[in-house]
């Protein structure tokens, strides 16, 4: 075996967290609650220059003076913060020997989404041979980065390595004291994904399958930062179809886009997580600050989301369009079943000149849940010719799940065009029933009609999140109806 | 291949059928005739298995088999048909993939493997002649903005695809123009085989100059009341289903 197959070797087997971790703290968890030493010992045992400590310090202050926001439709049950363990490395662990010893269940869900083989292994926790087809896929992805000068890393290694990006960047479209949970991420975030794309570079692959394989370890507090600079192009997918189970209720993450001028960046999120048993007990708690900054004039922001795990969902992917002639979109489609909650939409701020930005929402509830678009378009007075256009649906199955809509419009310059359409339908019983007359089952019946309610979303997703996207649409409300 | 026996069926505690008997053999052609609301759709659903209206007695053998034990998908997959009055637009979901997914689901239940998107989409170039329908409707959504004709051809386009033992044809000829009539009319003979069978629901006589009855049923307040040869659809359209009233009930309003 010549040395890079031994390195690549050493790098699964023996490899903590791929992109972080220097010391050897692996194994060590710190005592559950939070105060300034929890913060302290948390930036000490990633190596942290000095910048961040404050950095943390400073947003710890400010949370302490903060109360858990209550303005959402939702339920949620009381969260004690002192009972959160705030910091433990990164599980590496394989939890099995095979999948033979993996929950039936969670592989029939692997196959009805079409998950390739060889990432079932790390997505359910089994040790993966050695050389493992994705491994040498990640290095050539890593080579192809390097050589067009982008930066793809955990923010772990980009806090040690790139301080100044960091420091330049970290904060600067979510400060730090931005609200309730934005602050407490920015205390203790744990790690998540850094990218910069340099000048006039169009990243040349989606940082996506890439990213799925590394998803699994992504921790409770995650932190993201996507940097475009001037005319930089970059497409970013995050999460995974999968049914990810965590065995922290809560999630607090934030995500950071910065476009410089005709930069374009595109962001893509499958969210799955454990939405919970049918009675409602478990499943996590997703409270994510996400935004992004249209900087430079030209630059567009895309935002797409595919929600359909968590508990609780709170989340409303943001734009501010400072930059003239700066674009926005907010694709979102959002399932709750059961007793999940949602409360999720976007906010588009325009700043710049002749700003465009478009909202299509696609709530769909099932069960006993409920689910609520909530979006602000606000257009400031500088901002001239700006326009919007939002389309807001809901689409129900059955009778005991709640659908809300809160658009919430401030426009202070005449000439800003704003349009809203919103539409509530049911899945009609008409509609299963031809279905079920051509030989397609009631459950085939509802994934093709959601998928179809919900298209426009999905044609937004990269190819390939798309096909399994559309499967974990028609999975998430089985038994539903009928 | 079909046989009801003393079928009733109610809606909301409301008597439709009143009694049902019916036999259809292979290569027939059936015509059930009767005025508005004499239970036509009813009976077509029950025996498509909508659940609206519930059978309260009778039997329904299909094939051999008791029809009504079935879910609706497996009696569409065992080559039961139903061109609908009105059919349902699904907004968003392609023709191409709703039939495929129909198409396959019928293969799946005869155990065969299922169309490759190629195989499909050569098999539909093949359908779509049979009732002229044009590529600018198979590329859209099911039904989502169709006129009423191009509802009712892309029924029969769907049937040509599927190839059921059993058709129900409900009201095919309602909304549709001459022409449009004569291309559905003529799907339906094309498709016309010895070892299957149509029942074609209507109020006119017009249809039946296309497609042309073996027997003629004429249903009235829930319940079968005459039955004949195509003649008896002539007789109807020139004396009216008054007539017919008289004759059965004695008086001109039945009920
Ligand atoms: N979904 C329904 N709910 C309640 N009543 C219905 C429904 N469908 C049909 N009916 C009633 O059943 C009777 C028969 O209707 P239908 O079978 O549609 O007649 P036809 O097809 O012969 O015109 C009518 O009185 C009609 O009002
Ligand atoms: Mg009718």
């Amino acid at each position: 075996m010549n040395e890079t197959n031994d390195n690549i070797l050493n790098e699964v087997t023996q490899g903590d967290y791929k992109y972080g971790f220097v010391t050897d703290i692996d194994t060590e968890t710190i005592p559950k609650g939070l105060n300034e030493d929890v913060v302290r010992l948390i930036s000490a045992k990633k190596n942290e220059p000095e910048f961040m400590l404050e950095w943390r310090l400073k947003a710890f202050r400010h949370w302490q003076t903060l109360t858990m926001p209550t303005w959402a439709h939702l339920t949620i049950p009381e969260i004690s913060y002192q009972d959160i363990i705030y910091y433990a490395a990164p599980k590496q662990q394989a939890k099995y020997a095979s999948l033979d010893e993996v929950d039936p269940e969670l592989l029939e869900t692997f196959d009805k989404l079409g998950i390739p083989l060889n990432e079932r292994n790390h997505l359910a926790g089994v040790a993966v041979d050695a050389v493992m087809d994705s491994i040498s896929v990640k290095t050539t992805f890593r080579e192809t980065l390097a050589e067009k000068g982008i930066i793809f890393c955990s923010m772990s290694e980009a806090i040690r390595e790139h301080p100044d990006l960091v420091k330049k960047y970290l904060g600067s479209v979510v400060p730090s004291t931005d609200n309730f949970f934005a602050a407490l991420n920015s205390a203790v975030f744990s790690d998540g994904s850094f990218c910069y794309v340099p000048k006039g570079i169009r990243c040349p692959m989606e940082l996506s399958t890439y990213f799925r394989i590394n998803a699994a370890n992504t921790g409770q507090f995650e932190r993201t930062l996507l940097i475009a600079d001037e005319g930089a192009y970059v497409s970013y997918l995050e999460g995974c179809t999968a049914p990810q189970r965590d065995e922290n209720q809560l999630h607090a993450a934030v995500v950071e886009l910065v476009a410089m001028e005709n930069a374009e960046i595109k962001y893509s999120t499958v969210q799955n997580w454990y939405p919970g048993n049918k009675e409602g007990k478990g499943g996590i708690y997703n409270f994510v600050t996400k935004r992004g900054i249209c900087k430079g004039a030209n630059s567009k922001i895309s935002w797409t989301q595919v929600e359909t795990g968590s508990a609780i969902t709170w989340k409303y992917p943001s734009c501010i369009l400072r930059g003239d002639n700066s674009s926005a979109e907010f694709y979102s489609v959002a399932v709750t079943n059961n007793h999940q909650q949602a409360d999720t939409g976007t906010k588009m701020i325009h700043i710049g000149k002749n700003t465009r930005s478009r909202i299509v929402s696609k709530g769909i509830s099932a069960g006993l849940s409920n689910n609520s678009y909530r979006g602000l378009v606000k257009v400031t007075r500088g901002a001239e010719n700006a326009r919007n256009f939002s389309q807001c649906d809901s689409l129900l199955l059955g009778s005991k799940c709640g659908s809300h809509t809160f658009p919430y419009l401030e426009v202070d310059n005449k000439t800003a065009k704003v349009e809203h359409e919103a539409t509530t339908s049911k899945i009609g019983e008409d509609q299963i029933f031809y279905c079920n007359q051509r030989g397609i089952s009631t459950e085939d019946a509802v994934g093709l009609i959601v998928n179809g309610y919900a298209r426009e979303v999905l044609n937004q997703l990269p190819m390939e999140f798309a096909v399994e996207a559309q499967k974990l649409l028609a999975i998430s409300l089985e038994g539903s109806v009928g | 291949m079909l046989t009801i026996k003393d079928l009733k069926a109610s809606i909301n505690g409301k008597e439709i059928l009143k009694g049902i008997n019916l036999q259809v053999n292979p290569g027939e052609v059936h015509a059930i005739m009767g005025p508005n609301g004499s239970g036509k759709s009813t009976l077509a659903s029950v025996l498509t298995g909508r659940d609206y209206a519930e059978v309260t007695h009778g039997k329904v053998s299909f094939l051999g088999e008791d029809l009504l034990d079935m879910v609706p998908e497996d009696r569409a997959r065992k080559g039961i048909f139903l061109s609908f009055q009105y059919p349902v637009e699904i907004p968003g979901v392609s023709m191409v993939n709703f039939l495929k997914t129909a198409i396959n689901e019928h293969r799946k239940f005869k155990g065969l493997p299922a169309l490759s998107a190629s195989e499909f989409l050569k098999l539909m170039r093949e359908k779509k002649e049979i009732v002229e329908i044009s590529s600018n409707l198979t590329n859209r959504a099911v039904n989502e903005g169709f006129s009423g004709g191009e509802k009712k051809k892309n029924e029969i386009f769907q049937m040509a695809l599927l190839e059921p033992k059993l058709s129900i044809l409900d009201e095919t000829d309602s909304g549709l123009d001459i022409d449009a009539l004569r291309i559905c009319a003529n799907g339906v003979n094309k498709l016309k085989t010895a070892e299957n069978a149509t029942i074609v629901i209507t109020h006119y006589q017009r249809l039946l100059d296309y497609i042309v009855p073996d027997f003629v049923h004429v249903l009235m307040n829930g319940q079968i009341v005459k039955s004949g040869t195509k003649e008896l659809a002539y007789e109807l359209e020139e004396k009216g289903y008054d007539w017919i009233k008289k004759e059965v009930f004695g008086t001109e309003d039945a009920q």
